[in-house]
């Protein structure tokens, strides 16, 4: 399967490019209307046509794609940082506090957490511009979607106390601190990232959910969820097949994340 | 025109609008099929509250007066004939003999005075009982023998006749009480959450022009349906007959697949606005809340609005730019002399120059030198309104103001614009289904819940919302229609120029109809549809009506 591996990362780093570069490839502002050319089909102009207020869906998704596969990799790296924290702390110490933190995990859990998510976004401020709204958004997926990974994590802690390794260390006279840095966290680190990895196309989707349901990144500004609401009016698809591209791009992408996850998985 | 020659008029225009009804009086195993949004929470004609219940309650409900919606005048039903009395708080009815509730009870002013008393009873709290409710006192009713009734209201009314398009009739003597109706269907089966089912009322009184009884149609089976899509999809199964207020895309779509069975009725009674909020004790910066106090800042704001872009972009045409609270639908209480303000960006940048704004490098700035900016919420998954809000954003930025769009879930904007206050502009929709404008005191009296920009004032904040007072109370207060109309002329003109609510667009009533439902002539007020369903017919397929 190497060379599954091999298209997926090169999937992904075009993807990449193609959004970190959207602003020297895109044929237009994402935010320009053209509002005599409102949803016109696809033309050598507007590669991808137009959407319902006449702006350029091809210059869109870049900048959307932009939007959704950086700030999703910093909203994991924030969740994963998290859940290191917590679930680390609390699989290292055990006890009271391994019992207190797996409770509030539990409770994290089996909360609603898209109506708790729209409820979150109802209490930020308002005057925000698109982009600290965009930041806002993936910082809130980040903080609230700590706790599965940290389950993981604590338990990962709990066995390697547990173990030979580190009941050797001790007996050698480590100190706390030597053990975290010597022997806890580099046992820890695969673990760490296969959960970084796993939660990017989860907040991907995430995100995408809460644009389908107007609550995502602010207009002007595209995101492949907010690109994803034209596929609402799903009678519309048989019609006009260029507005499956942004689901395809995303489908595509959480796919290739999975086989390179695979892949680094076995590395590990 | 006396009332005779108008009753004349229209039983002329009710046997001329039936067109080829079919030979038999009722039409055995005809169904109507149609969606209704929500579950009804009332099935008591008295408490209806929301639209599926008055969809129910138009269906099964007899009234004294129906306002006809088409031609927007009232017509005789279960009351051949009324009189207001000058002061406007009393009015007498002469009943229709010979009439029998679904269940067989006979029909007497007894029942009009049992259900008035029900309909003021303060215990009841009846929605449509508090369109009565005004000045303190008990309502008198008077029996004149058992087809003539009187009724005095504590204080005059403004268009009291017309309120009683709403009062469906119950029995005094049935055992069934409200399930026991006057109206052409009656709820023969009500699965919650699923569908109601309506059967032909054998007893209703209604005949056509060739003494056949009325309604056509044998059963209505209206489906809960939330999804409007679904709903869509449905329709063009042939599992429904009809859809009311359509989406643009989806009437284009329909356009497209089946000419026929589209219609768009003209400007509905719907209008979309923008508001700023001006009540004082916003948790807002003094500064903002000086620029949203400013009438030059707000017409600015509408001055750099591209109307006709939102009406041919967002409706696809099916709308128009709208200039008033009252929808030009409304053909009597329109202001026909009022113009929509025109988009002219540099008029605005003077109104914003004379308010000491000044635009440098592309950017708004006011007179402290702080860029102008503010946000703008709107309801969260209504497309229209987001869209509307993105090519706002654009014509603004034309004038060097940045708008942050915020989308919200419904609750969490109800809980800004009504009780935290916590916003800057909000633009959300008006649906209006009343005609008279005394339906919306609540909203044009400063003291009132629903002035919305800064409600409950205990006195009017400024000199036009206070005149704007004593022209509502004005035209409440007297009965003649020419007088009434000029003051609520006035009213419009007097919001016109100050702008607390920024008209956007009144979409037009997209309604899309069966080929095989005939008689159908959908109008802008609601019901679009089914408004004359006593003559609505099921048949073969039939061409398009207009």
């Amino acid at each position: 399967m190497k060379w599954a591996r091999r298209a997926a990362m090169t999937f992904l780093v075009v993807v990449l490019a193609a959004g970190l570069l959207a602003n020297w490839i895109a044929p237009d502002s994402y935010a320009r209307q053209f509002r005599d050319l409102p949803d016109v089909a696809p033309s050598s102009q507007h590669w991808l046509g137009t959407d319902d207020l006449g702006r350029d869906r091809f210059s869109r998704l870049l900048y959307g794609t932009r939007i959704s596969v950086l700030l999703a990799p910093a909203a994991a790296l924030v969740s994963s940082a998290l859940a290191a924290l917590i679930g680390g702390a609390a699989g290292f110490a055990g006890g009271w506090l391994e019992g207190c933190v797996m409770a509030a995990t539990d409770l994290f859990l089996s909360l609603p957490w898209l109506f708790l998510l729209i409820t979150a976004r109802a209490f930020l401020p308002l005057n925000v511009s698109p982009l600290a709204s965009v930041a806002i958004t993936f910082a809130l997926l980040g903080c609230l979607g700590w706790a599965a990974a940290a389950r993981v994590i604590c338990a990962d802690a709990r066995a390697l106390c547990d173990s030979d390794i580190l009941l050797l260390a001790r007996a050698s006279g480590s100190s706390g601190w030597r053990l975290l840095r010597r022997h806890v966290i580099p046992n820890l680190m695969p673990v760490l990232s296969a959960q970084f990895w796993i939660s990017i196309p989860v907040f991907i989707l995430t995100e995408a959910n809460l644009g389908i349901l107007g609550l995502g990144v602010a207009e002007p500004l595209p995101s492949w969820g907010s690109l994803l609401r034209e596929l609402e009016n799903f009678s519309a698809f048989s019609a006009q097949p260029w507005l499956f591209a942004p689901l395809l791009l995303l489908v595509l992408t959480v796919s290739c994340f999975h086989v390179a996850l695979e892949n680094r998985e076995v590395w590990t | 025109m006396k009332r005779r020659e108008l009753i004349a008029l229209l039983v002329v225009g009710f046997c001329r609008a039936l067109p080829g009804a079919p030979g038999s009086w009722a039409q055995p195993g005809s169904q109507l099929r149609f969606c209704i949004h929500s579950e009804p929470k009332t099935l008591n004609p008295l408490l209806v509250d929301d639209d599926a219940s008055e969809t129910i309650r138009y269906l099964t409900g007899g009234v004294l007066v129906r306002l006809n919606r088409m031609t927007q005048q009232l017509q005789p039903e279960l009351a051949i004939a009324w009189k207001m009395n000058r002061a406007g708080d009393a009015i007498s009815f002469t009943l229709r003999k010979n009439v029998r509730f679904s269940d067989g009870t006979p029909f007497s002013a007894a029942d009009v005075a049992y259900t008035i008393h029900r309909l003021m009873d303060p215990a009841m709290h009846s929605p449509t009982g508090d369109s009565f409710r005004f000045g303190n006192g008990e309502v008198e009713t008077r029996m004149g023998g058992e087809d003539r009734i009187y009724i005095k209201f504590p204080a005059p009314i403004a268009g009291l006749d017309k309120l009683f398009d709403q009062v469906a009739i119950l029995s005094v003597n049935s055992p069934n009480r409200e399930m026991a109706v006057l109206g052409p269907y009656y709820v023969a089966e009500n699965k919650a959450g699923s569908y109601l089912l309506l059967k032909r009322n054998a007893n209703y009184w209604k005949r056509d022009s060739a003494g056949r009884q009325l309604p056509y149609i044998e059963s209505i089976h209206i489906d809960i349906e939330q999804n409007r899509d679904i709903e869509m999809l449905r329709f063009e199964r042939g599992e429904i007959d009809f859809i009311d207020s359509l989406s643009a895309e989806n009437y284009d779509r329909l356009a497209a697949r089946a000419p026929a069975t589209i219609h768009d009725a003209g400007v509905s009674m719907d209008a979309e606005q923008i508001w700023f909020n001006q009540f004082p004790n916003a948790p807002l910066p003094d500064y903002k809340k000086a620029w949203f106090a400013s009438a030059r800042f707000r017409s600015a704001i509408s001055e750099s609005i591209h109307r006709a872009d939102l009406a041919r972009v967002v409706f696809h045409g099916h709308a128009q730019p709208a200039v008033s609270w009252i929808s030009p639908a409304n053909r009597f209480w329109f202001d026909a002399r009022l113009r929509p303000y025109p988009f002219d960006q540099k008029s605005a940048l003077r109104l914003l120059t004379q308010d000491g704004f000044s635009l440098r490098n592309g950017v708004l700035y006011d007179r402290s030198g702080r860029t102008v900016e503010f946000s703008l919420i709107t309801n969260a998954g209504n497309s229209s309104r987001e869209r509307m809000a993105a090519m706002i954003q654009q014509d603004l930025a034309g004038v060097g103001i940045r708008l942050n769009i915020v989308t919200l879930d419904f609750p969490s904007l109800l809980e800004r614009i009504t009780r935290s206050y916590a916003y800057e502009a909000c633009l959300l929709g008006l649906v209006n289904n009343g005609l008279d404008p005394d339906a919306q005191m609540n909203v044009w009296l400063s003291s009132g819940e629903n002035h919305i920009w800064n409600p409950n004032q205990k006195t009017p904040a400024t000199a036009w919302e206070a005149e704007i007072d004593r022209l509502m109370r004005a035209q409440a207060s007297t009965m003649e229609a020419k007088k009434r109309k000029e003051a609520v002329d006035e009213v419009q003109e007097i919001v016109w120029r100050q702008a607390p609510f920024i008209y956007l667009v009144n979409k037009d009533a997209l309604v899309a109809v069966s080929t095989n439902l005939h008689n159908v002539h959908p109008v802008a007020l609601q019901p679009q549809v089914y408004w004359n369903i006593e003559q609505l017919w099921m048949g073969p397929t039939r061409r398009r009506d207009r």
